[in-house]
């Protein structure tokens, strides 16, 4: 069940991932770009996060979106033209795009510890009292630096829509 | 096996029960609006324009479907499924009542207990703007597009509130499931008060309350803040070109979003299905309210003030009499009393949502913001920090 689930997932991610690219208008994109985080959502959820499962959609999907959508919508940006395609890059591309993958996938089996296949429901860390203990413990510091990083984006952003005011 | 089936079940009555209310609830609205500004409200199909509900149905599903030209076909037709199917999704995690025994067959009163119900609903709603946001852009239509602009707007602007609002309950009761809540609002303060959030130490969740109460009329784009659908600026905002049931879907979807914040407004501060009195003075509360109405529709049947009264409303006072009676049979007791007390309290949460549209004008746009901003998100933060600060003294 769990894996007939997760291929399904992952399979509608992927497609989703791919279409953000192959798709011309930006609205389907960063439509597509909201199934891959549902559906990274629901893999999430398998592997016993429900908390960050939630968090995923509320923020990524439901609010940061959103506010893709509206500006896209706010500037009516209308579908892209393609551009003249030039010999070299339709060439290069496609064996360029296996090398990157082929030498990541090296790097990743080279450099990093042996990873084995995660079994669902085996890790029960993910409710949110365990998130919250964590957070305010152990990473305690890491937390409250995004947080102020934030922040400072935040600050930067009035500034900078400040100046264009005056 | 009994699993899934007693689910089906469930889920057959809950989508029953859900279904109806949403149809009667515009009927209610009609008659509650129509009654505030002195007018009948509807009154041509059956005693009292009781099936209009069906009459609306029948001429949504008969009605002609037009598709605009030039408008973006695949998002034209998805937005008004996004809308409903988000709406009617949080209905699943909403518990009715305490765990109750069907012929030996122990079972909650709720479709799905989830350790993050709270959660899941912020997140199914906060997907739920795609519907609007999307209807109004693909349609092709300069209101639309302002329409479907303005709720995206505001609809993230308001969640942030909202979700404040919604957190500082959540310190108190310690818990993300709905059905845990509802069972530590449970008990009495000094023998008479309820713990309720609204009324439950070490700081009462009044004001948080009323911040959600506003949040959640902007979430649902209802009067005061239905900016985006502002009949004198937008003809009818996003759904100006939708017609049949597709307009019918973004039409149920607002009643839904009702239906929905004001049951999670029930569950998280006013205590679920728990009664207003201890059990003992309270258990009989519905069979005197039923007594009470039945009484009342005899008076005005043996005086009627217009044609066929005679006939209507005593047959509403027996179907009363026999609702009070149904307190009495031992076995549906248990059952009935709880749903009693959460619907009444859901119920008079919508007829405040009613109340509000027939009395108060629309914001204006900019008004409209600078509120959320400067006034709602800063007392929704004080009131989390005041709730997290006494939670912290006097919790340990």
């Amino acid at each position: 069940m769990n894996t007939i689930l997760f291929l399904i997932f992952a399979i509608i991610a992927v497609a989703c991932g791919l279409n953000l690219v192959l798709q011309k208008h930006p609205i389907s994109s960063a439509l597509s770009l909201v199934g891959v985080m549902a559906s990274l959502a629901v893999l999430y959820l398998q592997l016993g996060a429900e908390f960050l499962a939630a968090v995923q959609v509320i923020v990524y999907a439901g609010a940061i979106m959103v506010l893709f959508v509206f500006v896209i919508m706010l500037l009516n940006a209308g579908a892209e033209k393609s551009s003249n395609k030039s010999w070299f890059a339709q060439i290069i591309g496609l064996p360029l795009l296996l090398a990157f993958v082929a030498v990541m996938g090296f790097l990743i089996e080279a450099f990093l510890p042996p990873l084995r296949a995660a079994e669902f429901g085996e890790w029960v860390g993910g409710s949110a009292q365990q998130i919250g203990r964590v957070l305010f413990t152990e990473y305690l510091l890491p937390f409250e630096v995004t947080s102020i990083l934030i922040l400072i984006a935040i600050v930067g952003a009035v500034v900078l829509a400040r100046k264009e005011i005056d | 096996m009994t699993f899934i089936v007693v689910s089906l079940i469930k889920i057959a009555l809950v989508m029953a029960f859900f279904m109806t209310t949403l149809a009667y609830l515009q009927w209610i609205e009609r008659k509650v609006l129509s009654h505030i500004q002195l007018r009948v409200g509807p009154r041509r199909v059956g005693p009292h324009g009781l099936l209009q509900p069906l009459a609306d149905v029948v001429k949504l599903l008969t009605k002609e479907d037009v598709m605009p030209s030039y408008v973006n076909r695949f998002f034209y037709l998805l937005a008004p499924a996004i809308a409903i199917t988000l709406c009617l999704l949080s209905i699943a995690v909403m518990p009715f009542g305490p765990e109750i025994s069907v012929f030996g067959y122990r079972t909650e009163m709720q479709i799905t207990d989830l350790n993050i119900g709270i959660l899941f609903v912020l997140a199914v709603t906060s997907i739920g703007v795609y519907g609007i946001a999307l209807g109004g852009w693909a349609s092709n239509n300069k209101y639309s597009l302002i329409g479907g602009l303005r709720s995206a707007a505001q609809m993230v602007s308001y969640e942030l509130p909202m979700s404040i609002a919604i957190v500082a309950p959540l310190l108190l009761l310690n818990t993300l499931s709905f059905r845990h809540m509802v069972e530590n609002q449970g008990g009495y303060e000094f023998g008479f008060l309820p713990r309720w959030s609204i009324f439950q130490g070490p700081w009462p969740q009044i004001f948080g309350f009323i911040i959600y109460l506003i949040a959640a009329f902007a979430e649902t784009n209802r009067i005061p803040f239905d900016l985006p659908e502002a009949e004198n600026e937008l003809v009818a905002g996003y759904h100006t070109e939708y017609s049949s049931m597709k307009f019918a879907s973004f039409f149920m979807a607002e009643y839904a979003n009702m239906t929905t914040v004001c049951c999670i407004a029930t569950l998280l501060f006013l205590g679920g299905w728990h009664p207003l009195f201890p059990a003992p003075y309270s258990n009989f509360v519905p069979v005197v309210v039923f007594l009470l109405l039945a009484g009342v529709c005899f008076y005005h049947g043996l005086n009627p003030a217009r044609k066929w009264d005679n006939i209507t409303l005593p047959i509403v006072g027996v179907v009363a009499i026999v609702l009070a009676l149904l307190f009495f049979v031992p076995v549906l007791n248990t059952i009935l009393i709880p749903i009693f007390w959460f619907v009444s309290k859901v119920g008079f949460l919508l007829f405040v949502f009613i109340w509000v549209r027939g009395t108060l004008p629309r914001f204006r746009y900019d008004q409209l913001m600078k509120f959320a901003w400067t006034f709602l998100f800063p007392a929704a933060l004080i009131n989390l920090l005041i709730t997290g600060f006494l939670v912290a003294v006097a919790g340990h």
